[in-house]
């Protein structure tokens, strides 16, 4: 059994990158992901990590040291946050579609204008397409186990994909935690070293990022296509082996207190923890409601989504994102899409809340569920609203 | 060797990655040209300026040591022409 020790969940991030051996840094530091790219770079200085810290002047530069540094089969970790995640935003496509296991943490944050640098998962909803494994965390264990075992997803020779890693920013990056730290003998057993099938080596020459005409684009796409919905069986198999030598289950989506519930919620990240304090205190009241947590958000786990749903008559979708002009939240459309062809499916609704660092406290998410018993006869003009905005 | 139009999904390497060095020679390049090199190899001195001076590489010694650009490469940017110091080559465009 590891030590339990109460620790900044950057710092236990950072922990994670140390204790899975990287070899390179590439990191621009920017709010909220600052304390963990410091921090590396203090491991790194002090001799307590034996890895290449680059320090690169933006996240573009950040994001492509990165893909170099894979393609020569080095371990590879970075973060990043809002803007920056933007600024890296064409090079995430090539990570993905170039087969390289980048590892990044993303400490969630608003996107600007107006300048916010809190917590809020508008960066990671713009970068959905990317082709990137993409895992959402609740807390600082999970932040900690999580970026660990990304290393073990990506770095499957059966997947071969870069893992986006994110922490709601402040929420839980800023937070001290009580977090256990396993051995370092239970980390190695658990993370074999890295081996890039195709490296870059001048004794094999190999060419990387080539291009593809109209000829062969559309099956490389669909090579693409194919592997990312593939990596789901790998991510379940090593989620096994991750509760076997630590002894904690993940799941691509947690239920939380569904028993017999008629409504549900459905969080994704850190409002995951008030919504469980939201769900006691309705369930003391007799409120038959539970709560779904989605920790997966690509490749979509379709079928954990329709088993955890099962016979709830309404399942409410909380967004911490906008999708302007759009069909509501972009967590409650592709839910609602999941569930569409399904015989038998609860009335669907959705709020968008908690953005910019506003607090959802536990009476907000007492109050959605109230407010969604009313929207629930209406028509589909009321499927989605912005919760807690000032009239 | 598949063609590109036999290849499928199932054919693409990891990433698409080209393990085979020197692949691009397959590519003909010479289709993009809408014009040709000609030559007057009796002003030709052999100096070779045009081959150093081709973005393809494409330009060789033939066999009586005339430079010559190859036109499964050539993509006629007319560079050869410029620099000859000798005006051995013309530009003709493709449909004369």
């Amino acid at each position: 059994m590891g030590k339990k020790v109460g620790m900044e969940v950057s710092l236990a991030i950072a922990e994670a990158a140390k204790m899975a051996d990287t070899d390179v840094v590439a990191a621009y530091p920017i709010t909220p992901q600052t304390h963990i790219v410091e921090r590396l770079a203090e491991l790194v200085a002090n001799g307590e990590l034996d890895a290449e810290y680059i320090p690169v002047e933006s996240e573009h530069s950040a994001m492509s040291a990165c893909l170099g540094s894979v393609a020569t089969g080095a371990r590879t970790f970075t973060a990043t946050a809002g803007q920056g995640l933007e600024l890296m935003h064409e090079v995430l496509y090539v990570a993905a579609s170039m087969r390289l296991p980048v590892i990044m943490v993303v400490a969630n944050r608003a996107l600007s204008s107006p300048l916010n640098v809190w917590g809020d998962q508008s960066d990671l909803m713009a970068v959905r397409d990317t082709g990137w494994i993409q895992l959402i965390c609740e807390n600082g264990q999970e932040a900690y186990d999580t970026t660990l075992y990304a290393f073990r997803i990506g770095e499957d020779k059966r997947v071969l994909l870069p893992v986006m890693v994110h922490v709601d920013g402040f929420y839980l990056t800023h937070v001290i935690e009580p977090i256990e730290i396993p051995e370092q003998e239970k980390v190695n057993k658990f993370l074999p070293p890295f081996k890039y099938p195709l490296p870059l080596d001048p004794d094999k020459p190999v060419s990387m990022g080539a291009f593809a005409p109209p000829i062969l684009y559309s099956e490389t796409k669909k090579a693409q296509e194919v592997n990312l919905r593939a990596s789901l069986p790998v991510i379940r198999e090593v989620w096994d082996e991750f509760e076997k030598v630590f002894g904690r289950k993940y799941k691509a989506v947690e239920s939380y207190r569904t028993e017999g519930a008629k409504t549900l919620l459905l969080t994704l990240g850190s409002f995951g923890e008030t919504a469980m304090a939201a769900v006691d205190k309705l369930r003391d009241e007799g409120q038959a409601v539970g709560l779904l947590k989605l920790r997966l958000w690509r490749p979509f786990p379709f079928e954990d989504l329709r088993k955890a749903v099962g016979d709830a008559e309404l399942l409410i979708v909380i967004d911490r994102a906008l999708s302007y002009g759009g069909p509501g939240g972009p967590a409650f459309s592709e839910i609602r899409s999941a569930l569409y062809s399904e015989k038998k499916r609860p009335r669907i609704l959705g709020f968008v809340g908690g953005l910019g660092g506003r607090d959802l406290m536990v009476a907000e998410f007492e109050g959605m569920v109230k407010r969604a018993q009313e929207m629930r006869p209406k028509g589909a003009e009321e499927e989605f609203e912005m919760y807690g905005v000032r009239e | 060797m598949k063609s590109e139009a036999e290849l499928t999904w199932k054919d693409m390497e990891i990433g698409c990655i080209v393990t085979e060095p020197g692949s691009s020679k397959y590519y003909r390049t010479g289709d993009w040209r809408s014009q040709r090199t000609t030559y007057d190899f009796s002003r030709c001195i052999k100096c070779g300026v045009c081959a150093m001076y081709c973005p393809e590489g494409c330009i060789s010694p033939n066999e009586q040591g005339n430079y010559e650009a190859d036109p499964y490469w050539c993509k006629g940017c007319g560079i050869c022409r410029r620099e000859c110091p000798t005006g051995t080559i013309a530009m003709v465009d493709m449909e004369e």
